[in-house]
Order: structure tokens, then C-alpha cells, then sequence
């Protein structure tokens, strides 16, 4: 009888845990989410351009995770490499197609373009593979604390996350390729005149931020059911996390995104989780009227 | 002139549809629907087409349906409403007036049943409803809509009556889809459940779009519950079990709607096991029909043209076939007025149970005699495979309780 009735200080404490978990959650999922967001983020931080084939792309690599997984038998994770490697082949094609003569153009023409490339990779995908839900299974243990448990799965995906926005900050800042797109970013006509191959650099950073997307969609991939529609909510979270994390800083998206994962960690136990969406945009509203930048905005070009 | 014009005009617009109606009602009858081909309602929506067209293919192979001495094929019209309730009164409207569609079928889940329903009763068509199991649209007075199936507020019962027997001081978390039905079911189920002495720990409500379950299941955790209820649709419910078997939620009890109903919840493996799910019909369920297949040459002969496992939408989907098909033999009319009063008398039972619909202006149409069992999902030769548990008069393997006996 005496376990049916929570002791004062034992329910404090078993709450308290409950919110703990909730963050911890919280920031595991949100360093995936922001892995996603900083592939947007490149984009736009290189040619002012915002990708709206982005959640496409984070589908393709959910889609990419589970054929090469379930077809192949091979072990969700070892898809990675495939994913990164096709992702920035997919994003050079993409800029070639869709981007390339966009580029300086008022946004609305890129906005279209990209939103039409959208439709039609959605379009086809509903039509070879239906609206069904797939399930890509990871048996990993998971780590616990009292009651709650952490799913291997999500950690590895977190690390992962961080590992690869790690790569891309030293690639960023201490390779040649890296710094000449940083200087593309930073002035495209000033980069030009010492010499650098601009639209080369554009290809390369649309094939980065596209890679990205593709590999934030595997990792998502092992955490949770998909469905070929699911990419629009990830491209929404992606806005959210770009602007809390600043347009155009691919670390401040990684922080936006555990800062969007906090958040909803902190939330939920508190509020009816439906209203966690409102809570959401209500903050993504006020944000870009106190910080018209993002949070973490940078100089522009500061990549 | 211009008068005349206009007359001229006037008079082609009332003149159309009366030929096109002729053309259409030579020896065939045409029934319209919609089918949720795209969108998170697909999976569910499919087992209900295919009911569907089993019945045509059958019907029309044996010379289709007898009205006195002709004999009327079936033939379907059918567009795909993306799962979006705001299709559908532009779909129905366009079944009734420009494919002239005789007598409609639902379409899949409660949300866009009850759009279509407007339309049906505004043309006066008569609508078979195995795709919705809210009961609000049956308490509008409507007098062409006839639900098949169990309405939602019985949805759950069986599985509050079983978890009592099993644990009279069950704490029980309930989450669910904000979606009229699973409202409308969960409603009902926490009256049940308190009415039982069951205590209700949790009860909240998701969007049905909800990908990432991580922090509700933390909340059902904190909850203390040791029981679970709710769910929605396919994709949400697939993800919840999912999720709360990945974060070790240890629920000794999980009745999940929907969801589980489908074969396709096998690929969660082990997430899978000790899951329950009210359902309409199972394999295992063996009713006496009065006409038509049994439920094992149903089960058979689905399982032969369409490489896939009939499931209880599938089922549904069947019988709404066959209650017109019956009501048009039984009024030995194909006109809307005698076909809806035989549909008022009819009180059959076939493999899929048995069938009568409520007369009273309150609820007419909504189904009065059909009755639900309760799967759960289990190694079935190694496998997982839905076995029906409750009620105990019925079941093909016993309940097991707690459910990590099973996994």
C-alpha cells in the first residue's frame, strides 16, 4: 500500500529527475536538429539563398538509411559515409539546376526555384514509395537514470552530430577550401578579384549544406519512425533553429538546435504538449524582433 | 433575345445531368468515395479500399446485384483526398454531380467522414460509413448515413474491463491524438476507467503530426503510470509504442487505437509484443454468417488476390459492401428512399458480426449490434502476430499480463 502513496520529498525528487531527463533529452535530439539547421544555414550564409529542398533532402537520407539498411542488411550506422559522400554530389547537382543562376537575384526567384525542386522530389517519392511509415530498427543499449532511460540510439546520434559539426568548423577555418568559402561568404567580388573560382565554391558549399541535411535525416532515421512527408516538420524546426542560432553561422545553428531541444525538454512537463509548437513560434516571433539577426548573429560573412 | 438566351441556357443546365443520368443507370450502379492514396492516413485507408474492391470484384463476378429481373454491376469512382479533410467536400460534391455516383462510401477516419456526411445528406445520397467511428455526425439528424462499425465510445471498453480484472488498482496513463475520434474515444474511456476504479494518472492530447514522442514519454514515465491508453492513427501510434519501448517506459499494460490493428505494426519487432488494440474484427473471430463468405474464406481469399493479410479495416470496408448490396436486394429498388428504409430493418450477421443500425432521430444510422474484441500482439511461432484476448469467451490465446512477460 504504502508505494500506491508518493511521499512528499520522494515526489519532489522524482520530478525533479523527470525535467532533468526531459533537458537531457532534449539536448540530444536538438544537436541532430541542429546538425539539419546548419545545412541550411551554409547555404544561406554563402549566397543568401534560403534552401527550401531541405526537407527533401533530410528525407532522402531517412530514405538512403533505409534501403541501404533494410536491402542490404547492413548496419544503420555504416550508411553514414554513402549518405555524406551522395548528399554533396546531390547538393552540386541541385546548385547546377536550381541555384546557380539565382544567385544575386532578388530571393523570391530562389525561394521559387527551390520550393519547385522541392515539390517534385516529394512529388516523386510519394509516388515510388507512398505515405507509409518506415521503421529502421537500432538495438543499442540505452543508459538510464532511475526510471528514465536514454536510448543508445540517441546518444550515438548526438555524438555523431557534434562530431560532424566539429569537422565542419576545422574545415571552415583551417583548410584552403574552407577559408576561400569563407571568403566567398564574406565578399564574392573582393574573393573574385585575388583570384578564387566563386561559382566553383558556391557548388561546393550548396553540396555541403545538402550533405548535411542528408546526414541529419539518417540520424533522425535511427531515432524515430518516417514517413516520405516528414521532412516539412524538420524543415520548420530548421527555420526555428536558424533563427534563434543567427542566418549564417553554421555553429550558431548547432546552438540554436540545442537550444530548440532545451526548450521543448523544458516545456513539456510543464504545459499540455500540444502547445508545445505555439510556445515555439511565439518564441521564434519575439526572437526575431529583439535579435532581427538571431541570437547568435555574426558580422555578416563571418562563417 | 437575350431572354431567350438565357432560357436556352437555363434549360441545358437541368437537361445535362438528366442525360448524363440516363447514360449512367443502363445496367450498372455506380458508387463514389474517396481513398486516403497519400498523406499519414494511407496505411489505414488501404485495408478499407481494398474491402472495398473485393466486394465489387466478387459481386460483379456473380452478375453483379439482383433488382427484380435485372442484374446491376458494380462500378467504383474513387479519388485520393491526400488525407485532407478539406478535399473532401470538393471530391463529394463532384462524385454526386459530375460522376453521378449513386450511393457513396466513406471515406477513412473520423475527421473525414464527417465532411463527407454533409454533402451525402445536403445530394440526399445514401453513405455507408466503416471508415468513422465518431458519433457526432449520427446525432445531427442525418438519414442517409449508416455506420457498420462500432462507434468510438466502445472503442476502449474491453480493454478497461480486461486491465481491471487483471489489475483493479491500474494507474493509467491516457494520451492521445487531438483528432475528433481519438477524442471522442479516449472521452469515453476515462469515463470507463473511473467508473471501473481504475485512476486516471495522466490524460493530455498530442497534434497528430507529433514525429518525436521522447518528451511525452518522459511525462508518462514521471506519471507513475503502469498502464496506457490512447494513440490515434497509424504513424503517431507506431511511433508511441516505439518510442516508449525504446526509453523503457515499462508499462505493464499498452492498448494502442489503430495502430496495432495493422500487420505492418510487426516491423517494430519487439516494440511490438503485449501492445493491445480494440478491433473491429480479427481472423480469429468466428461469427455464423447468415449470407456471404466466413471469416475464413474471406481471410483466404483476401490473403490470395491481394498478397497481403485482411485486417479489420479491410473487413469494414467488405461489409459496407455488403449491407448495400443486401439493403438493394431486400428493397428490390435501387431508389435512395427504399434502399435507407431497408437499411433501417436490417439486422443480419455475417463473418464480420453482427449488424443493425439505431432508427431513432438521436442517433439514427449509428450501429447498434456490432461488437469489438481486443488483440494483442504476441510471439505467435516466434513471430509477432495479433491473437484475440478479450473477451475471454472469444479469445484465440490467453491475455498476458504484465507485458514484459512478453517481450
Amino acid at each position: 500500500m504504502g508505494r500506491l502513496i508518493d511521499a512528499g520529498p520522494d515526489r519532489l525528487s522524482r520530478a525533479m529527475l523527470g525535467i532533468l531527463a526531459s533537458l537531457i533529452d532534449g539536448v540530444l535530439v536538438g544537436l541532430v536538429y541542429g546538425l539539419a539547421a546548419m545545412g541550411l544555414t551554409l547555404i544561406w550564409g554563402v549566397m543568401d539563398v534560403i534552401n527550401l529542398t531541405h526537407g527533401a533532402m533530410v528525407v532522402a537520407g531517412m530514405m538512403a538509411l533505409y534501403l541501404l539498411a533494410s536491402a542490404l542488411g547492413i548496419s544503420p550506422y555504416l550508411t553514414l559515409p554513402p549518405v555524406l559522400i551522395g548528399g554533396f554530389f546531390v547538393g552540386v547537382a541541385l546548385y547546377w539546376i536550381a541555384i546557380h543562376r539565382m544567385v544575386g537575384r532578388p530571393p523570391l526567384m530562389s525561394l521559387l526555384s527551390t520550393f519547385a525542386v522541392n515539390l517534385i522530389l516529394i512529388g516523386v517519392g510519394t509516388a515510388v514509395w507512398g505515405t507509409a511509415l518506415f521503421n529502421v530498427e537500432v538495438s543499442l543499449p540505452g543508459v538510464s537514470i532511475g526510471r528514465y532511460t536514454f536510448p543508445g540510439a540517441h546518444i550515438l546520434a548526438a555524438v555523431l552530430a557534434a562530431v560532424i559539426a566539429a569537422l565542419l568548423y576545422v574545415f571552415l577555418h583551417n583548410t584552403r577550401i574552407g577559408k576561400a568559402v569563407r571568403a566567398v561568404a564574406n565578399n564574392r567580388e573582393a574573393a573574385e578579384l585575388v583570384g578564387i573560382p566563386t561559382t566553383r565554391l558556391l557548388a561546393i558549399s550548396v553540396g555541403m549544406g545538402v550533405s548535411l541535411a542528408g546526414v541529419s535525416g539518417m540520424l533522425i532515421g535511427t531515432l524515430f519512425p518516417f514517413t516520405i512527408l516528414s521532412g516539412d516538420g524538420y524543415q520548420l524546426k530548421g527555420f526555428i533553429v536558424t533563427v534563434l542560432g543567427g542566418f549564417g553561422n553554421p555553429v550558431g545553428a548547432l546552438l540554436g538546435g540545442v537550444a530548440l531541444g532545451l526548450l521543448e525538454g523544458a516545456v513539456t512537463p510543464f504545459v499540455p504538449v500540444s502547445w508545445t509548437l505555439v510556445i515555439e513560434f511565439v518564441l521564434f516571433v519575439l526572437v526575431l524582433i529583439a535579435f532581427p539577426g538571431g541570437i547568435f548573429a555574426s558580422r555578416r560573412g563571418a562563417l | 433575345m437575350k431572354r431567350l438566351c438565357l432560357l436556352a441556357a437555363a434549360a441545358m443546365l437541368f437537361a445535362a445531368p438528366a442525360f448524363a443520368q440516363d447514360n449512367s443507370s443502363a445496367d450498372t450502379i455506380t458508387v463514389g468515395f474517396t481513398d486516403s492514396q497519400t498523406g499519414p492516413l494511407n496505411v489505414d485507408s488501404l485495408g478499407q479500399q481494398r474491402g472495398y474492391e473485393y466486394w465489387r470484384d466478387e459481386v460483379n463476378a456473380a452478375g453483379g446485384i439482383k433488382v427484380g429481373d435485372k442484374k446491376y454491376t458494380v462500378k467504383f469512382v474513387s479519388y485520393d483526398d491526400q488525407s485532407v479533410g478539406g478535399r473532401v467536400q470538393q471530391l463529394y460534391t463532384r462524385l454526386i454531380n459530375q460522376d453521378h455516383a449513386q450511393f457513396l462510401f466513406s471515406p477513412y477516419s473520423s475527421g473525414l467522414t464527417a465532411p463527407a456526411a454533409v454533402i451525402s445528406e445536403q445530394y440526399g445520397k445514401i453513405m455507408i460509413d466503416s471508415g468513422g467511428a465518431e458519433e457526432k455526425p449520427f446525432e445531427l439528424g442525418n438519414k442517409y448515413l449508416f455506420m457498420v462499425i462500432t462507434s468510438a465510445t466502445h472503442y476502449m471498453s474491453g480493454a478497461v474491463e480486461a486491465l481491471k480484472e487483471k489489475n483493479p488498482h491500474a494507474k493509467i496513463a491516457m494520451v492521445y491524438s487531438d483528432d475528433p475520434f481519438s477524442k471522442d474515444v479516449m472521452k469515453a474511456a476515462k469515463e470507463q476507467a473511473e467508473a471501473a476504479g481504475l485512476q486516471v494518472v495522466m490524460d493530455e492530447s498530442y497534434a497528430p503530426s507529433t514525429t518525436d514522442f521522447g518528451p511525452i514519454v518522459n511525462k508518462i514515465i514521471s506519471s507513475n503510470a503502469d498502464a496506457f491508453m490512447g494513440g490515434g492513427h497509424y504513424s503517431d501510434g507506431a511511433t508511441l509504442a516505439r518510442q516508449m519501448y525504446d526509453q523503457r517506459a515499462n508499462m505493464k499494460w499498452v492498448s494502442i487505437l489503430v495502430a496495432p490493428a495493422d500487420d505492418k505494426f510487426g516491423e517494430l519487432g519487439p516494440a511490438a509484443l503485449g501492445v493491445t488494440v480494440p478491433s473491429q474484427w480479427e481472423v480469429q473471430v468466428a461469427y455464423k454468417p447468415q449470407f456471404g463468405p466466413t471469416t475464413a474464406e474471406f481471410a483466404t481469399a483476401f490473403e490470395a488476390k491481394f498478397h497481403a493479410k485482411a485486417d479489420y479495416h479491410a473487413a469494414s470496408g467488405y461489409t459496407s459492401g455488403t449491407m448495400l448490396q443486401h439493403a438493394i436486394e431486400q428493397a428490390n429498388s435501387i431508389d435512395p428512399e427504399k434502399v435507407a428504409a431497408a437499411l433501417n430493418a436490417t439486422d443480419v450477421t455475417t463473418f464480420f458480426g453482427h449488424v443493425k443500425f439505431m432508427t431513432d432521430p438521436g442517433h439514427h444510422g449509428l450501429q447498434a449490434a456490432h461488437e469489438m474484441v481486443l488483440a494483442q500482439w504476441q510471439k505467435v511461432n516466434g513471430k509477432p502476430g495479433r491473437q484475440v484476448v478479450w473477451p475471454t469467451a472469444a479469445q484465440s490465446a490467453a491475455l498476458i499480463y504484465p507485458i514484459s512477460a512478453s517481450q
